[in-house]
């Protein structure tokens, strides 16, 4: 299966130790100068307040859930009426928290800081992303959004390994990379690719919550031994797997199909209207290239930038399902020719892209197809 | 070490805001609190060099508009990830309404 999936080996080198990362930050791709829009001052401090009331409202809707289907869940174990409460628990345990983790760890839901700190370790446990390694990988991420050898949060490199995808969409190849992470790193090793990113202060606080989770993966599992039930797994650590589904769904759709290498949001990022469960899931993050040209908005002030700024960015795409009928036939073709990406349209009221600044003519070439 | 530059009318900045300031060179940061103090630091983070000015006050932080990296901008202290490196601070006075720093 994987040699109808796999194209030939990529001239792309996406380690974060290789040849593409040292050539990125030879020729200032990486922490180069981005576009943004221009939004006046006064408007933009209005955009970046802070408050507590939405995300209160929204963690005390997204734990009560979260209580009252893994509560439903484990009275009906045993029975068929036990799957659609896990089926709703799986999803605010293994995709939710992505978004909290994401928006926590940027510091921008809650104003109180100790509100985003608590959500933020919550979400990290559930999503099993150690909570420094993926403060410090984002970082990066937003340092050098999709540029090979500098991003180490590109989710679909070229060609694209889809059967990985697949997996992920089932949390299997992320979940078990995770584990054997977490693993690591309770041994005390920090790998070098992690050493590109943290700083060395910060390695001894990932070794030491990857020792805590540890433990309480072991206790679960022990206790799901102890009552020869695999309930406790269904509470605790599987979720991560058979609710993973809407993350990877949303996710794929933030950068994938779209340009590399480049030095505006708008062209390697894509902004989806979703439904609004699927926005409440996701924190909002469906305007993506409005949170990535201006990541101190919080989240539920995304909407406003949007009608704000819309003018100056490529149409949105207009659903989920209009997202994947353009990303997966981009896919496909990328497996047979890696350069190929979808270049997106900017509206006659925006500012151009500097194509000299971002684009190689390979790249160009291969958009033009 | 007297080196006092005229930066800007005090009432150029919104009270809770921040205003860039350019001289010599060198970029600066200045910050108008909100009980009506006046403060300035160095205008690029610490972490990636990004223009202080064009993030958020809130009480006594000044948020980094790239990663929402942290400074106490009264002392510089860094007081979240991703900084980790203090800011420089300068001393600040008011004279006839502007706002001259200390840039020695």
């Amino acid at each position: 299966m994987e040699a109808t999936l796999s194209a030939m080996p990529s001239r792309r080198d996406y380690s974060l130790l290789g040849r593409d990362a040292k050539r990125a930050v030879e020729t200032g791709l990486s922490a180069a100068e981005w576009y943004h829009t221009d939004v006046p001052r006064k408007q933009m401090k209005e955009l970046m307040k802070r408050e507590d009331g939405p995300a209160i409202r929204d963690t005390i809707i997204w734990l009560g859930a979260l209580i009252l289907s893994g509560a439903g869940g484990a009275w009906f174990w045993g029975t068929w009426w036990c799957v659609p409460f896990f089926f709703v628990y799986g999803v605010l345990y293994g995709s939710s928290t992505d978004s909290r983790w994401h928006e926590c760890g940027h510091g921008t839901a809650f104003r109180t800081q100790w509100m985003n700190d608590a959500v933020y370790q919550i979400a990290c446990f559930m999503i099993m992303r150690n909570p420094v390694t993926w403060r410090w990988s984002h970082t990066r991420h937003h340092t050098d959004t999709i540029i090979v050898g500098r991003d180490p949060e590109i989710a679909v490199m070229r060609p694209p390994d889809l059967l990985r995808v697949v997996l992920n969409v089932f949390g299997i190849v992320d979940a078990w990379h995770a584990m054997t992470d977490m693993v690591r790193n309770a041994a005390g090793i920090i790998s070098p690719a992690e050493k590109t990113f943290i700083p060395e202060q910060e390695q001894p606080k990932a070794i030491r919550i990857a020792r805590i989770w540890t433990a309480i993966y072991a206790a679960t599992i022990a206790l799901a031994l102890t009552m020869g039930s695999f309930l406790p797994l269904m509470l605790v650590g599987l979720p991560r797997l058979y609710g993973a589904w809407h993350h990877v769904m949303t996710g794929l759709l933030q950068h994938g199909g779209l340009a590399e290498n480049v030095i505006d949001h708008r062209l390697n990022s894509r902004t989806v209207y979703m439904n609004p469960i699927s926005r409440f899931i996701y924190w909002n993050m469906n305007y993506h290239v409005e949170h990535h040209m201006f990541p101190m908005v919080p989240y539920h002030a995304l909407p406003r930038l949007h009608e704000l700024i819309k003018h100056d960015l490529p149409a949105p795409t207009p659903s989920i399902l209009a997202g994947y009928c353009e990303m997966v036939p981009a896919f496909l073709r990328q497996l047979r020719n890696e350069d190929y990406f979808l270049k997106r349209a900017l509206p006659p009221t925006a500012k151009p892209y500097r194509e000299e600044l971002h684009n190689d003519n390979h790249a160009v070439a291969a958009a033009a197809e | 070490m007297s080196d006092w530059v005229e930066a800007c009318d005090a009432e150029d900045i919104d009270e809770e805001d921040v205003m860039r300031f350019d001289h010599d060179g060198r970029t600066f940061a200045i910050y108008r609190s909100p009980d009506d103090e006046y403060f300035a630091t160095d205008g690029l983070c610490t972490h990636e060099k990004v223009h202080l000015a064009d993030g958020l006050v809130m009480d006594d932080i000044i948020e980094c508009p790239k990663h929402n990296g942290r400074f106490n901008y009264k002392t510089g202290a860094a007081r979240g990830a991703p900084v980790c490196v203090n800011l420089r601070t300068y001393p600040v006075r008011i004279d006839a309404g502007k706002i001259l720093i200390q840039i020695g």
